[in-house]
């Protein structure tokens, strides 16, 4: 029973993150209605702004995650600016071709400051409780409620978004995401980026409650394949079943069918 | 005129010209094949530097005694540019152009497979100092081992016997758990190698858990890990993965020894693992901190001559060199043939990492790695090891 309430834990976490992520590329989508798919690299650019603030400017978790969230926010409007808008008429593949082309960017321009991989010393008291068997760290509480707080109130206060706070979600999943797995590198947004762009496919692109379920229910997935499989199967398992429920529910779980206009 | 260059020539070629028994100088020719550019130049850098300071301390020395005549040993060096195919016509250049009796190198696996094909089809001896990987000794059609083919290092399945065999006998652990990335040859064939050796010996691996390439969260197979309750976890993985590993475990409250492989030694290690690799374990080739006398005057030898500490290639590929030496010392005449019988009888060569052994049969030496262990940040030599 401990075993399976750790292994719950670890899904939550996990899950937290996805959903951070997807949200980021659900609200993108839900303005400019094309996917960004340089939002992996934003949140890795997020990861290295943490590293930067932690390690050289010696702030504290909070500053930190300012700096972070401001940061991505900037760059994702600039690069509204300077890479998408001048694209708004052009055929849609265009669109897609760019973001992929800013992605590359990206990484190779932080390959270029720093081509090995960094550690990220902890910015939060590394704390250990035992509770009934249960190991709890204190990063796992604070990326879990961090994620739970902010994707409430986006729920409650967001109606209309703009791209800079669907980018720096971004910046803040890659502050945590760097506190929890402190090793970083500049390639690190590649997978993550995917798993949350298809979190949040699956919990219906475009909307925000979705990409939250999207990305537990992902999380979850993965945790469950190793705790009742071998963990070789992990990752064919977990998608696998993604694409078996994409076959039942196109949409996404709580997306609408578009209208196509004619 | 033509005909006295001709026979002059001949002279210098030396090496074959001395069994005639002629008293003119002559040399013996060796070749080096490094990754002096390319993808991995340190690697080739520390190969080159190595093998000029053992040709040196033997020409010093003298030479080579053969009968009653000496010879001194002559470098021929080639670069393969980090490519593969470079790696072959480096190979055949070195046997047909400069007539070579023994060809060192390459270093890497990719590298050494097609130059070490050539080799074996012209009957020419070939020693890799670094290629841990089995196919490089083995003929691909026939899985036996090639004739002309050599290496200085263990293999990876030696090393996944010798750290069950630490985790056993030193760590005094009789259940164990792997963590490993399934998605790459060189973790999954040590991972392999270490179970089947620790349950041959009655342990128990208890978890034995995957994940790919790129994953950073290994939460839910460390939980499973930690259920099985190990006395020891084997990481066989790489230097930028085994910090997050060993730090989740942490989190995770498991408190017991993690061991590794040579994947492990790079400095890098030790910047990314801050603290939390204090006290772990990992076997390796050699100890740049061991007192066996070998390795201490090599150490001191490239240290006042290239002002840097050598590394294991540095050290391995000086002890192929060292090898070749006693092989020509033990040979009844200099040629290919004779040369490579010599080697594959070695019954005792003492290097800078460890004692070797070649046996009629198989291409790769009978060695002991070094246990190093991570203290204040340094790696610190430990033990040896054996199967």
């Amino acid at each position: 029973m401990t075993y399976l309430l750790q292994q719950a834990l670890n899904a939550l976490q996990l899950g937290s993150i996805y959903a951070l992520i997807a949200l980021g590329y659900t609200m993108v989508y839900g303005i400019l209605t094309m996917i960004n798919f340089a939002h992996g690299d934003l949140f890795m650019v997020g990861a290295f702004l943490c590293f930067i603030s932690v390690l050289l400017l010696k702030l504290s978790f909070v500053p930190t995650l300012l700096v972070s969230m401001l940061g991505t926010a900037l760059l994702g409007v600039t690069i509204e600016r300077l890479a998408y808008k001048p694209l708004r008429r052009a055929p849609r593949v265009s669109a897609i071709i760019t973001a992929l082309g800013v992605g590359l960017f990206l990484e190779n321009f932080t390959l270029a400051l720093s081509p090995y991989p960094k550690h990220i010393p902890s910015a939060i008291p590394n704390v250990t409780w035992i509770v009934g068997g249960v190991s709890i760290s204190s990063l796992q509480i604070v990326v879990i409620a961090l994620s739970l707080v902010l994707m409430v109130l986006l729920d409650l206060v967001v109606r209309r978004t703009m791209v800079g706070i669907g980018t720096s979600l971004g910046g803040v999943a890659g502050v945590l995401y760097g506190l929890a797995y402190p090793v970083i590198d500049p390639y690190m947004g590649i997978v993550v980026g995917w798993k949350a762009f298809i979190s949040a496919v699956v919990g219906g692109i475009g909307n925000i409650r979705g990409a939250m379920i999207g990305g537990y229910i992902l999380g979850a997935v993965e945790i469950l394949v190793v705790v009742f499989l071998p963990s070789t199967y992990r990752d064919f398992v977990a998608f696998t079943m993604l694409l078996v429920l994409l076959v039942f529910r196109p949409y996404g779980i709580l997306g609408k069918p578009a209208v196509q206009k004619v | 005129m033509k005909r006295a260059a001709l026979i002059f020539c001949a002279s210098v070629i030396g090496l074959f010209a001395a069994g005639c028994g002629e008293k003119s100088p002559s040399t013996i020719k060796v070749g080096l094949i490094a990754e002096l550019t390319g993808d991995m130049p340190a690697v080739g850098e520390s190969c080159k530097k190595a093998a000029r300071l053992a040709v040196k301390e033997i020409n010093d020395a003298g030479g080579l005694a053969k009968g009653d005549r000496r010879y001194k040993m002559e470098l021929f060096i080639e670069d393969n540019a980090g490519k593969a195919d470079q790696s072959a016509s480096a190979a055949q250049k070195l046997i047909t152009q400069q007539k070579v009796v023994a060809i060192i190198g390459p270093n890497a696996t990719r590298y050494a497979i097609p130059a070490s094909e050539i080799a074996e089809s012209s009957r020419c001896l070939l020693i890799t100092p670094w290629s841990t990987n089995p196919k490089t000794t083995l003929n691909a059609k026939t899985n036996a081992p090639k004739k002309y083919v050599f290496r200085a290092c263990f293999t990876d399945p030696f090393q996944g016997r010798v750290l069950a065999r630490f985790a056993m006998d030193r760590l005094k652990a009789k259940k164990a758990a792997v963590l490993y990335d399934v998605a790459s040859d060189y973790n999954k064939g040590i991972a392999e190698f270490f179970k089947e050796t620790f349950e041959r010996n009655g342990g128990k691996v208890a978890a034995f858990e995957t994940y790919t390439t790129n994953d950073r969260d290994f939460s839910a197979q460390l939980t499973k890990i930690k259920r099985a309750e190990p006395e020891v976890i084997f990481l066989p993985n790489y230097y930028s993965e085994v910090p997050l590993q060993i730090e989740q475990a942490k989190r995770l409250g498991l408190k017991v020894p993690f061991l590794g492989s040579d994947s492990w030694g790079s400095q890098e290690l030790i910047k990314l693992c801050g603290r939390d690799c204090e006290g772990y374990y990992f076997s390796t080739h050699y100890a740049p901190d061991t007192a066996a006398p070998a390795a201490l005057k090599f150490i001191r030898a490239f240290t006042a001559s290239y002002g840097s500490m050598p590394d294991d290639v540095a050290a391995l590929t000086y002890d192929s060199f060292g090898l070749l030496r006693q092989a020509i010392d033990e040979a009844d005449k200099i040629d290919r043939t004779a040369v490579r019988n010599a080697l594959a009888r070695t019954q005792k060569y003492e290097g800078v990492t460890g004692d070797m052994q070649f046996k009629e049969g198989s291409s790769d030496p009978i060695k002991s790695a070094v246990i190093l262990q991570i203290k204040d940040g340094k790696f610190v030599y430990y033990s040896d090891a054996n199967p």
